[in-house]
């Protein structure tokens, strides 16, 4: 294998891992506060759709990205107002919320299918984006670079800022941190406002990077699979990293064992199920190091009603 | 003057059978609304969606078979999350269920005699509920959140149908296409009203949710599922075994997935295909919360969806609105299910200034 | 049949659905009501664009005074299916068309209960007597573009990506290597399928792996045009739009594409529906008919180039030349057609091995 090869490779999986990296890093901040929001993949969509609408319709990539940050967060409001304030089961909430944005997106992405959507490009001079070598680091779209400053900023505010300490707090413990003073239920709108940027903007890279156009159920589950990869990374933002680069590279595995005569010894299904069954597998592993107990929120999926 | 909430000692029997209904109206007006401002036919849509399959005799068959299968597996799930045993992959285990059901039947398909049907029936349950064993054991051994694994599962699932498809159950006849043999007259569930497309899989949808709500609301294994949910240590002092509930809601949400997924093989569907996940297992999910995690709520559920899905089609044939929209409405319908949660465990007093609250 | 036959089954059929016709409503029969179903939407650029552009030219042809269509779009295969197909019969469409293989199974049995209803089914394989079949020999397109790639890659590394493993996505690699290994024999091709028939982000990130390995060309067999999207992108010598001309997605990659041109055969059935001459028929035509069409070539295509596309098109279409005229080996070395002999239309259907130069 060619460094070239490997470099090209590298280049694509950062590509791939991307989006799953930042949705998956807004569902990990949601998590820590307590809350399991499984309407990543609808407001993924809905950000994807919003992209789409506003670079086509402005040309401007940064307001189309900050547009499907908002939209996606009001999305993810609805799912606050219900769960948070109106203290409804979040599985059914989230179930229903990925409905929603499936079918929002596809009813609202009609006008704009089949429509090229102009891509982001690396931001550094082409000497270096375009260099052999270099690309490696200097050729990828701006939004590869902003997902590890997130994990960066996640990891620095959740484990650094008195801000990120009540955060847990809340997810650990909501009646003591509600006893103490902390507003725990505006903490956890924050947070799942905040993961529902972050999804959205994960939604924005498939039509500016990787799939540039919109069609109904753009980012094929992909939202799924950035659900489980907080479990994956056990709610820690480097292993996070790590994990969205990891299922990258199995996603791209997947096309070289299917294209490949030296992988036809098991049946190309398995190479294309090996990403989920892994994820199950480590799972199990993490668990294992833990002699029984996962380091998952206390609180996660449990709704709070404050006793007065 | 403020509002304030008061835990009821009891959820209210009356708001549990009311707000589902009103849910259902409240949506046809919001809906409506909506999609007018949309720009959309709001008033058809809403008719077309909600009325129009009640409205016409004809569409009672369709009904039937869409709501069969998502009845049956919102029943297992009612259970299950009941005993806060989160199985979202009943996809996967509908699928399962529906391979190791024809895997008998693709053995048996020249073969004549009263015992091939139960037998598949037999294997779709089992296959089900052994797919839906491997969560309930990580969860009991490992603690591994069973959410994420009945999930990966699912798509876990779908390759072993395309892998299976694609080789050994490739029917020989299939010039190529990947796909099983047609199960045969022995193997296909009968007509139960003559003239119509209504096979057994109705009726038995019925029984299953009966039969379910009848254990669960008279026996103690029910009562056991329901302490261990509402309450997980007071069910362990009363020596009911949280991992034993694990394991019950598991096999049970998961055989009942896999029957359906046969009965649909044997049904509506007559081999397997590719494009035999049909997103039942997921829309069960709803179906389940509709229908207020209760067998016999399951069943009104089940028809209710079966009436969006089947009126969505109609609205595309005969006002252009786009298949989206469906999703949109049961969404809307969920989501409003879900707030009304709160009057039913909840009462809404009005405080008066002044007034010492109680 | 015998006549006795048909008519014990016409009744049948009009018992069956006379119980559900109760509650129907009242429609107007002055126009022609003619359905379509599709598994995905029209606007998807490719296999489902291409039936909705036939329909929208037979209603041109015909006249929308005389004919009035519903497209019902998603259709799931399987019982979802059989409830579009009754809707759409109950509903007063006479002639109704289903697009896609998985279709048939529904379509025969709905065609049972509605025998005075036209059913058409694309890339069927079982008639009726209100169920006729209708498709296109894509792989005579497949031959052309071969020829293109072959002689027109730099790596001699080429890639076909499918969609699921069918004998027409099987048959349309082969044809493509065929062709593409007689004008430059040190040509391989890597098949890659993603498992379904529409997944954007899968398929975008088949492309990006292929063109990472050194491949130059690509040709598809999926639906959509994300595949010319991140040609382009990449800046690799060319690719080929399926089922529709996609050269507004890579302006400078786009070589050329196979069009499916369905509106010949639509204004065809429909006009005999019309006339009353309709009757069960099994439609399997290519290049010659048009059915299939080589769009307009790139600028940067050399004039060498086209000519030998050309030659091969006008070849298939005389007959001089058959995609699949042996000797032909497969991927193992083995010989599989002799010299002089050809995979005719009947043995396509059976074909479960690649031909030399492929991997998958």
């Amino acid at each position: 294998m060619s460094l070239d090869l490997v470099i090209a490779i590298i280049v694509t999986i950062a590509a791939v891992a991307t989006p799953i990296l930042l949705a998956a890093l807004g569902e990990l901040v949601a998590e820590k506060s307590g809350v399991l929001n499984l309407g990543v993949e609808g407001m993924m969509l809905i950000g994807a759709v919003i992209t789409v609408a506003v670079t086509l319709g402005t040309g401007n990539h940064l307001l189309a990205i900050v547009c499907a940050a908002l939209a996606a967060a009001a999305a993810a409001m609805i799912f606050g107002v219900l769960t948070l304030t109106l203290s409804a089961n979040q599985v059914a909430t989230g179930l229903a919320l990925t409905i929603l944005g499936t079918g929002f997106s596809a009813l609202f992405g009609q006008p704009y299918t089949g429509k090229s959507v102009p891509i982001l490009r690396s931001p550094f001079p082409p000497e270096l984006a375009a260099d052999p070598f270099w690309r490696v680091l200097f050729g990828h779209p701006p939004l590869v670079y902003f997902a590890l400053l997130m994990v960066v900023a996640v990891w620095w505010f959740l484990g650094r800022t008195r801000a990120g300490l009540i955060l847990r707090a809340v997810g650990e413990n909501d009646l003591s941190a509600h006893s103490i003073g902390y507003p725990v239920i505006g903490v956890r709108y924050l947070a799942v406002a905040f993961g529902g940027a972050m999804a959205g903007i994960g939604g924005a890279c498939f039509p500016l990077m990787l799939t540039p156009q919109w069609v109904e159920r753009l980012t094929s589950g992909r939202g799924w699979i950035a659900l489980a990869l907080v479990v994956f990374a056990s709610w820690r933002p480097f292993r996070l990293l790590g994990g969205a680069y990891f299922f990258g590279f199995m996603m791209i595995f997947e096309i070289y064992a299917k294209s490949n005569s030296a992988f036809r010894f098991l049946p190309s299904e398995f190479w294309a199920a090996l990403p989920y069954l892994a994820t199950v597998l480590v799972l199990v592993l993490i668990s294992l190091r833990r002699s029984g107990s996962t380091s998952a929120p206390a609180c996660l999926g449990k709704p709070f009603v404050a006793t007065a | 003057m403020q509002l304030r909430l008061e835990k009821r000692p009891e959820p209210s029997k009356l708001l549990q059978v009311v707000t589902p209904v009103a849910a259902v109206l409240l949506t046809m007006v919001l809906g409506a609304v909506a999609f007018s401002a949309l720009g959309y036919d709001g008033l058809g849509a809403v008719r077309e969606i909600f009325i129009s399959p009640l409205a016409i005799s004809y569409k009672w068959q369709d009904l039937a078979v869409k709501a069969a299968p998502l009845i049956i597996i919102a029943v297992g799930l009612s259970i299950a999350y009941r005993a806060n045993v989160w199985n979202i992959g009943a996809e996967g285990q509908y699928i399962v269920g529906a391979i190791c059901g024809t895997g008998i039947g693709i053995l048996t398909n020249d073969m004549t005699g009263w015992w091939i049907m139960p037998l598949m029936m037999l294997a779709g349950a089992a296959g089900g509920a052994a797919y839906a064993a491997v969560p309930a054991l990580l969860r009991v051994r490992f603690n591994v959140n069973e959410i994420l694994t009945t999930l990966m599962l699912t798509y876990a699932s779908v390759y072993l149908l395309n892998y299976l498809l694609a080789g050994p159950f490739k029917s020989p006849t299939s010039m190529g296409q990947p796909q099983t043999v047609l199960m045969s007259a022995e193997q296909t569930l009968p007509y139960i009203i003559p003239g119509t497309i209504v096979q057994l899989n109705a009726p038995i949808a019925i029984v299953v949710a009966l039969a379910v709500w009848l254990v669960f609301s008279r026996f103690v294994f029910g009562f056991q599922i329901r302490v261990v949910g509402s309450a997980p240590h007071a069910a362990r002092y009363g020596g009911f075994s949280a991992d034993r509930t694990i394991w019950l809601a598991m096999l049970i949400s998961g055989g009942l997935a896999g029957f359906a997924g046969i009965l649909e093989v044997m049904g509506p569907v007559g081999r397997l295909i590719l494009q035999f996940p049909a997103n039942y297992g997921f829309t069960a999910i709803i179906v389940a919360f509709l229908g207020r995690l209760h067998p016999l709520g399951a069943i009104l559920a089940g028809i209710m969806i079966a009436i969006t899905f089947v009126g969505g089609e109609m609205a595309q044939i005969t006002i252009a609105l786009p298949f989206a929209a469906v999703g949109i409405f049961q969404a809307m319908m969920l989501f409003l299910i879900l707030a009304s949660d709160l009057l039913v465990r909840y009462r809404i007093r009005v405080v008066r200034p002044g007034e010492v609250p109680a | 049949m015998t006549p006795f036959n048909r008519r014990t089954m016409i009744k049948i059929g009009g018992a069956a659905a006379a119980l559900p016709l109760l509650g129907s409503r009242a429609f107007s029969q002055e126009k022609l009501k003619v359905g379509f179903v599709l598994i995905g939407t029209p606007d998807d650029n490719g296999w489902n664009h291409g039936h909705d552009r036939g329909r929208q030219e037979m209603v041109d042809a015909i006249g929308a005074d005389k004919v009035e269509t519903t497209v019902v779009t998603n259709v799931a295969e399987g019982p979802d299916a059989e409830r579009v197909f009754r809707e759409l019969a109950q509903q007063g469409h006479q002639l109704i068309y289903g697009t896609s293989f998985g279709f048939g199974e529904y379509m025969l049995k709905v065609a049972r209960q509605f025998p005075n209803t036209k059913f058409e089914w694309a890339t069927g394989n079982e008639s009726a007597p209100n169920l006729s079949l209708y498709n296109a020999k894509f792989h005579e397109g497949r031959a052309v573009l071969g020829t293109i790639a072959g002689m027109m890659t730099k790596t001699s590394k080429l890639a076909y990506v499918g969609s699921i493993p069918v004998p027409e996505v099987r048959m349309g690699a082969n044809a493509f290597a065929i062709a593409a290994r007689k004008v430059n024999p040190n040509v391989t091709v890597k098949v890659v399928y993603i498992d379904s028939w529409f997944d954007p982000a899968k398929e975008a990130a088949a492309a990006r792996a292929l063109i990472d390995q050194g491949i130059d060309v690509i040709a598809q067999h999926t639906d959509g045009p994300v595949i010319p999207q991140i040609a382009e992108e990449r800046g690799i010598v060319g690719v080929f739009g399926q089922g529709a001309d996609m050269s507004a997605f890579a302006p400078n990659t786009h070589l050329t594409s196979i069009i499916d041109r369905w509106g010949p055969h639509y204004i065809k059935s429909v006009q005999s529906v019309l006339d009353g001459t309709w009757t069960e028929s099994s439609v399997w035509d290519g290049l010659a008919s048009g059915e299939v069409e080589i769009g307009p070539y790139n600028a940067k295509v050399p004039a060498d180039v086209v000519a030998a596309a050309e030659k091969v098109k006008n070849d298939i279409i005389s007959g001089a030349l058959h995609p699949f005229a042996g000797p032909i080996n497969d991927n193992t070395g083995a010989e599989r057609v002799a010299a002089g002999d050809i995979i005719d239309d009947g043995e396509y259907w059976a074909v479960d091995w690649y031909v030399e130069g492929i991997e998958a």
